[in-house]
């Protein structure tokens, strides 16, 4: 898994609540039998025609948003099926980071054994948020704080809450596989129990 | 004293591998896990990647469902699958569990069904157990008093190769519906108020126990639906307590032994309902005789009303944009959105009970003309029940189109879909937008409501229906 520390860039803002998975990768793109290229067909339902033209207006068919690394959602974003194709999209679109006042349990499962870091944060600094599409913040997972620039040109920090194992793989990159592979002593024992 | 304990607590600690710490996860043993052919290939990968074999094969389940086409095999002796990706898709699981020697139930099968049908069907799915699958509905088999819950691709990879997952405990909720259901109400009204009271989101972070009479006193197949759609709430498991009615469902099912050892098994079913001075971190209580036959107008699963209501005015930019999407006006009644399309099926409402349903609103009557209807069972044995009992001719008799088993129009991934702008009233789970292809617009409601709505060709319910069929000249039944 890639290392994910701290990422600075534009946001992409999509303000509607509850982005469901069919959204993020309609079902037609899951028959395929790996994860590669699928980041092409991310809300390919929302800004793509009936030809996989791209819809001119758009915003995701800007230039900006393949190269903003922070997407920020409407409240509840990722509800709906377990498909880890969704986080792949989306890390394969050029999003590292997801931010909303909610994220779907098994998406920010999902996001975090694929590498693409879930931030939850209040609602008040959420709805601030929306209003800064195209604007610079930062992500930091080390300090768990999201930087905004105000108005006036004084930073806001604001603090995350996140897993703190989900956060210590994605600081180092590790897979969570390992974690569980060296268990072995401990699940044969359960294993055994009568 | 013992600390009283919910269902759910009891679950969770008799499997608990490795308890949670302050930086790490519990580890939790998996006693059952169900695989399909979209979420499983990246997991078998992992596998070959690291050179291990699954550690449980016995405990591994597997089916083709979503992928499948449900029209027969054509002339060639070949099945007409959307794409050769659709079919690679089927191979490749094929493959990867003859290579990992894993049961499954591919095209020769009796058995084979969707993957939550085929479970509980076999007894395969148990009270008391761990299940997982790469499928949200997993919350499904809760049904049965097992802790079940939808997991994604890197964590069947997982479960293969250690029979085992990394979770910290989620919280409790208690659904509890007292009273009775009125005349023509069911389990998928019951679960659609719920997650209209909830919200899609209420559930984020919970499991959710459902108590109280009018819960109790659901068939199996009804309780199924009602856990299956707990997803639909956000939480990740739903579950009921194992009773008299789970005991009698289970009984001589192919997985399970017979006689004294089946008893034995039933006494400590019994054991795991919730104690009576156990706590949940939220409760909810809610009475059945409020609920009616209920309809969704919008794009998620909680955007619903009574059938007789109208399309409620919206409040948000959200729910604008849902109502664009389904073209609806606030204020509208329901009964006047034509519908194009019908589907019976789903893992949801694709059982013996919802097919029964659906023709014992059929018998003797039409489906409008300008409607297509899909009818597509849960399972192969099903399908055989069903045409056993002639369904399949009240169906056909009707106009509607009888189909082999899948997953079919509720993810509209093999070829079976709505057009764009397209209406379609469904017994399946979702409403997004495009669920059913894009452009379509899906109504979630009950297979009675669902047959209604074919006969008329506009939202109606069951209760709308005679009187329409006089007008419309149609033999009533
Ligand atoms: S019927 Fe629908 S919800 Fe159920 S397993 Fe198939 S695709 Fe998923």
């Amino acid at each position: 898994m890639r290392v994910f520390t701290k990422t600075t860039g534009p946001v992409l803002v999509l303000e509607q609540e509850n982005i469901d998975t069919d959204q993020i990768i309609p079902a037609r793109f899951l028959t395929a039998t790996s994860f590669d290229g699928i980041g092409e067909h991310a809300f390919a339902d929302w800004r793509l025609d009936a030809a996989g033209e791209p819809i001119s207006g758009h915003k995701l068919n800007e230039a900006r948003a393949r190269l903003s690394p922070i997407l920020v959602a409407g409240h509840n974003f990722g509800c709906g099926s377990s498909r880890e194709h969704a986080p792949h999209a989306l890390l394969g679109f050029g999003f590292r980071v997801v931010i909303s006042s909610q994220i779907a349990d098994i998406f920010k499962n999902n996001s975090q054994n694929v590498g693409l870091l879930p931030v939850e944060i209040e609602p008040q600094q959420h709805a601030r948020l929306l209003q800064l599409d195209g604007e610079g913040i930062t992500v930091d997972l080390e300090q768990c704080m999201v930087t905004v620039r105000a108005t006036d040109g004084a930073e806001q920090c604001w603090a995350f809450t996140i897993d703190p194992f989900a956060r210590h793989c994605l600081l180092r990159g590790l897979d969570r596989f390992d974690f569980l592979y060296q268990a072995e002593d401990a699940i044969q024992a359960y294993e055994e129990r009568p | 004293m013992p600390v009283p304990e919910s269902l759910f607590d009891k679950l969770w600690n008799a499997h608990v591998v490795q308890p949670q710490s302050k930086t790490t996860p519990a580890i939790i043993y998996i006693d059952l896990h169900l695989v399909h052919e979209v979420t499983s290939p990246q997991g078998f990968d992992l596998l070959r990647e690291k050179g291990i074999a699954v550690r449980r094969p016995e405990r591994t389940l597997a089916t083709l469902d979503h992928s499948t086409p449900t029209l027969p095999p054509g002339a060639d002796g070949q099945r007409p699958y959307i794409t050769e990706q659709a079919q690679r898709q089927v191979q490749t699981l094929r493959g990867n569990c003859r290579e990992f020697g894993i049961e499954l139930h591919d095209w020769d099968s009796p058995a084979r069904g969707i993957v939550h049908v085929m479970g509980p069907e076999l007894g395969a799915t148990q009270p008391g157990m761990t299940i997982v699958c790469g499928d949200s509905h997993t919350s499904t088999h809760g049904a049965f008093g097992a802790l079940a819950f939808g997991i994604g691709t890197t964590e069947v990879g997982y479960v293969l190769a250690t029979q085992c997952l990394l979770q910290n405990k989620p919280r409790s909720m208690r659904v509890n519906i007292n009273g009775r259901l009125g005349e023509g109400v069911t389990a998928k009204d019951m679960a659609l108020n719920i997650i209209r009271h909830l919200g899609m989101n209420g559930g984020t972070g919970y499991v959710i126990e459902y108590a109280g009479s009018a819960v109790r006193s659901l068939d199996m197949e009804s309780r199924m639906t009602l856990c299956n759609l707990t997803i639909e709430a956000g939480a990740r498991a739903g579950m009921i307590a194992p009773d008299e009615t789970t005991i009698e469902y289970l009984r001589g099912r192919a997985k399970l032994p017979q006689s004294e050892a089946y008893e034995q098994l039933t006494e400590k079913w019994l054991q795991l309902a919730t104690d009576e001075a156990a706590v949940f971190d939220c409760e909810v209580t809610l009475d059945a005789a409020d609920m009616q036959a209920t309809i969704t107008y919008g794009t998620d699963p909680g955007m619903s009303v009574a059938i007789g209501d109208p399309v409620p005015v919206p409040v948000n930019a959200s729910q604008e944009k849902a109502l664009r999407y389904m073209g609806f006006d606030g204020g509208q009644a329901m009964s006047e959105r034509q519908v194009d399309v019908v589907f019976i099926g789903s893992c949801t409402n694709g059982r013996i009970s919802d097919l029964q349903a659906a023709a014992s609103v059929l018998r003797g009557r039409r489906v409008a003309d300008h409607v297509r209807m899909l009818v597509v069972p849960g399972s192969e044995s099903i399908r055989k029940q069903a045409e056993k009992e002639g369904l399949h001719e009240i169906f056909t008799r009707a106009g509607a189109e009888w189909r082999l088993p899948g997953c079919s129009m509720c993810i509209a991934m093999n070829g079976d879909l709505v057009a764009p702008g397209m209406t379609a009233v469904s017994t399946s789970n979702r409403n997004f937008e495009g669920r059913q292809g894009a452009g379509a617009r899906t109504l979630l409601a009950s297979p009675e409501t669902a047959a209604a709505c074919a006969v008329t060709g506009h939202v109606a319910r069951v209760s709308d229906l005679s009187a329409a069929c006089l007008e419309a000249g149609q033999e009533v039944a």
